[in-house]
């Protein structure tokens, strides 16, 4: 059966990648001594998958991974059993059993909220907040975007569900489709450019709140409701 | 949560950050208020090699059962790091709490090749620590050296306040309570060292005096003061499988080299190779209990989460209860989805059959290790490999499936001849034809391939070679020319690929381990003339080092090229590796006459090691006829 298991990430582990944090959980699975399935061949792997990638550096209170296991205790038991094994900064929050029509957790993604806030190194103009207010409500917001492929122009627009300045913090719903995710900092660093605000490298901390997937109704709700 | 030593920006502009915030699985915290003492273990090279090393994992975990102290790791920060820490001045600092290193009590630095010699250096610098021992306060750590290169401290004794000469498991409890008395009683950073120095094991260089003879080699070396020890015996566990073993290894979070449990079998090794240090250094050879490795095995596996176990010895075949072992291994691995990796097993039938249980379909390559090309130079080596075997197994290994063969030599051994590299050649020929003859056309899924590979010979302290000249650059790459032809030349040599190493690393790294203290100069001054990571060939400057020597005065050939006599004194003598000098001179002599010498199960050859009481000399179920007494080589050896 498939189990979704949701994470935070948070302090110095938010500098370990990606794959790392994929065979950390590998590693975390066999210690908890979850009866994980395993593909079958000639190297069989535990059957994981990871909702969406978090860049080096950033901060979560919800990532998600999905696992195929052959026998389960019950959610709270594995829950437990994870979380006496893990590293500092990561946390188990929920663990759900899946429906067995849901699709996967990469797949399913289609939204992610963030809490982005300035480093000291960034000097704003005092009225930062306004122009990035006015920024928001213009009706288009053609950039260039940098994929593999190549460069092309899209609608910044969009990609933004919600933009909301939250004391000195910006709070951003956005798309995070699989064709189609966008990053936060791309967001503000497009703001600056407009704005002529030059910004030093590493210019944002950035923490990502909660990953959401889109019901047949198309209402956008968490990964695990 | 543990705040980083590093800011978030300086984390984001270098490689790998997750090398440096700690905070890794079995990583272990305290209060740094309820110890006693702090200890920083180091190994100078980047996170990744130091972390794959057993030897640190130990007395990571020894340390940390005292209550009384804390013991933290710290890596050399890679090159970027280092010069962003260099510019604005951050000081090195340990992985688990990111404190400072200076503040510590103890440095500890594992010693594990000479090319990481300058890493010392930048580990002590970053720190901030004085680098010369000379220049330290009372608010330094004591800076311990410990390790393999330890068994020839001479050429860094000046960067250290005192070497830990063999084995960490068993003095380092005494020492620590030493220091925790010696500073609960006021006493001074020299009165510590000085009674540090009369615990066995322990050798403070600053006590000793070496003087030299007009021709540059040693007339006498002693103590300064009365009460400290001549002669320094290498510490050793005689009971390992009654000793600490880690049940929690730290596990990274990026990838390391060894990223697997390692579950090592056993220390020593039977074969007296002669030009294997290792051989030497760890006499006599002492195995693990079966369940002692059991044991450990499944709690390290179930501890650690790793996919992977290795065995680690020197020679994993020589262990006796190595069938048991592995159906043991296997039965549980296959069970836990664990793979299993066995290095340096000699290839016949029992292991092929090994191999063909713990590897799937895809068959990896076999490796053997023949070391040199001729039978006459392999009787020289004393390596007990026959041509004869290699071809059985190769045979053996065809017939199982296996298409690739790898193939280690080195070139320079002493009383080496053409002909002998006209052999590594031929050996690879006959190998490459024994798969012609042994698999039919219809079977064959293209050619066979054979890697052969060449490391240049360096001879080493503590081993029969000790009085060998090394050869020069040139003479090094005249042979692998003479290889690469002879290869060229053979019927089969579109089945043979040839690899040989760089020249210029092994010239230097034979100065450092026959170096003596007048070598210390030069690499001090190597290292600030930008000289680290010498081990990472991109780094490695060749030329900056031979200058340096030049301005050093110092000639690096007296280390190398020149041939010993029997009678030198020699910057090592007066450690006591439980082998004596006179064995070492008696294997010497055979090996200019090609004898061969028997294994440690066959015959004892009375090397010293016996006096350890323990290991392979007592074994009475391996046919060993009688022990041999040394009393007369004892003798010669105080004359050393």
């Amino acid at each position: 059966m498939k189990v979704r298991i949701k994470f935070s990430k948070e302090g110095p582990v938010r500098f370990i990648g990606h794959l790392d944090i994929m065979r950390y959980f590998q590693k975390a699975i066999r210690r908890a001594g979850i009866d994980i399935a395993y593909s079958t061949g000639f190297s069989p792997h535990q059957i994981m998958s990871f909702a969406s990638p978090l860049s080096v550096g950033h901060e979560s209170c919800s990532e998600y991974f999905d696992v195929e296991l052959n026998s389960i205790t019950d959610t709270e038991d594995i829950k437990n059993r994870l979380n006496r094994t893990m590293a500092e900064g990561i946390q188990i929050l929920q663990v759900a059993v899946l429906d067995e029509k849901e699709g996967n957790a990469m797949a399913s993604v289609a939204a992610a909220n963030y809490l982005i806030s300035f480093r000291d190194s960034v000097s704003l103009p005092d009225d930062w907040k306004e122009k990035l207010t006015a920024f928001y409500e213009k009706d288009k917001i053609p950039v260039i975007k940098k994929t593999k492929k190549g460069e092309r122009e899209i609608d910044l627009k969009e990609t933004i569900y919600q933009l909301e300045i939250r004391e000195d913090q910006v709070y951003m719903l956005l798309d995070a489709g699989s064709g189609s995710n966008m990053k936060p900092g791309f967001v503000l660093e497009t703001f600056c450019a407009a704005e002529n605000i030059s910004l030093p490298e590493y210019p944002f901390r950035v923490r990502r709140l909660e990953t959401y997937k889109r019901t047949g109704e198309g209402k956008l709700v968490p990964l695990i409701p | 949560m543990r705040t980083l030593a590093l800011s978030d920006e300086i984390l984001m502009q270098v490689e790998k950050p997750a090398r440096y915030i700690g905070g890794e699985i079995n990583a272990v915290m305290k209060d740094p208020e309820a110890v006693k003492v702090r200890f920083a273990m180091c190994f100078p090279d980047v996170y990744e090699i130091g972390m794959s090393h057993l030897g640190i994992q130990i007395l990571y975990g020894m340390l940390n059962s005292y209550e009384d102290v804390w013991c933290e790791r710290v890596y050399s920060p890679w090159v970027d790091l280092d010069a962003v820490m260099r510019k604005e001045q951050i000081p090195l600092f340990a992985l688990e709490s990111q404190d400072p290193i200076r503040t510590f009590d103890f440095l500890g630095i594992t010693i594990q090749y000479e090319m990481c010699y300058t890493n010392i250096l930048q580990v002590l610098d970053l720190s901030g620590i004085p680098l010369l021992a000379k220049d330290r306060t009372e608010e330094d750590p004591i800076v311990i050296g410990g390790g393999p290169c330890t068994y020839n401290p001479e050429p860094i004794c000046d960067f250290f306040d005192l070497f830990y000469i063999g084995e960490g498991e068993t003095r380092y409890r005494e020492l620590i309570s030493l220091y925790e008395d010696c500073r609960d009683r006021g006493l001074s950073r020299q009165d510590f060292l000085k009674k540090a120095a009369c615990i066995p094991g322990i050798y403070v260089p600053s006590l000793y005096e070496v003087s030299y003879h007009e021709d540059g080699t040693i007339k006498e070396m002693k103590p300064l003061e009365e009460g400290i020890p001549e002669r320094i015996l290498k510490e050793m566990v005689t009971e390992v499988s009654d000793t600490y073993y880690p049940d929690k290894p730290v596990v990274p979070f990026i990838k390391v080299t060894q990223d697997r449990v390692v579950l090592e079998i056993m220390r020593g090794c039977i074969r007296g190779c002669r030009f294997c240090q290792a051989g030497q250094l760890y006499r006599p050879v002492r195995e693990r209990d079966v369940e002692f490795l059991k044991k450990y095995a499944i709690a390290m596996l179930e501890n650690t989460g790793h996919e992977e176990i290795s065995l680690s010895s020197l020679s994993s075949s020589d262990y006796q209860k190595l069938p048991e072992l592995i159906d043991f291994l296997i039965e549980e691995c296959s069970r836990r989805k664990v793979n299993i990796s066995l290095p340096s097993l000699r290839i016949d039938a029992f292991s092929l059959d090994v191999m063909n249980k713990v590897q799937d379909v895809k068959k990896s390559s076999l490796t053997f290790a023949p070391e040199a090309g001729s039978q006459r130079l392999r009787n020289v080596i004393n390596k007990g490999l026959t041509e004869e075997v290699i071809l059985q197994g190769a045979k053996l290994a065809f017939e199982g499936g296996w298409t690739r063969v790898k193939l280690y030599f080195m070139l320079g051994i002493p009383f080496e001849t053409e002909e002998d590299i006209q052999g590594i050649a031929e050996l690879c020929n006959k190998i490459a034809a024994e798969f012609y003859d042994t698999v039919p056309k219809e079977k064959r899924n293209g050619r066979v391939q054979i890697v052969a590979s060449t490391s240049f010979f360096i001879p080493k302290p503590f081993t029969p070679f000790q009085w060998a000249p090394q050869c020069r650059k040139e003479d090094f790459l005249n042979k692998a020319y003479l290889t690469r032809t002879a290869i060229m030349s053979q019927l089969n040599q579109k089945s043979i690929k040839y690899n040989w190493h760089e020249a210029d690393a092994s010239v230097m790294e034979g100065i450092l381990a026959r170096g003596d203290r007048k070598v210390n100069q030069v690499i001090l001054k190597a290292y600030e003339k930008g000289c680290f990571y010498d081990a990472w060939g991109e780094y490695y400057k060749h030329d900056v080092w031979l200058e340096t020597f030049e301005e050093c005065g110092v000639d690096p050939d007296f280390y190398t090229v020149r041939e010993r006599s029997e009678d030198e004194i020699f910057p090592w003598d007066f450690i006591d590796c439980g082998v004596t000098k006179a064995f070492l001179l008696r294997e010497w002599k055979r090996a200019a006459e090609a004898v061969v010498t028997p294994n440690c199960r066959m015959q004892c050859q009375g090397c010293g090691a016996a006096r350890f009481g323990t290991g392979v000399c007592f074994d009475k179920h391996a046919g060993v006829t009688e022990i041999q007494t040394e009393t007369e080589e004892n003798g010669n050896e105080g004359t050393n």
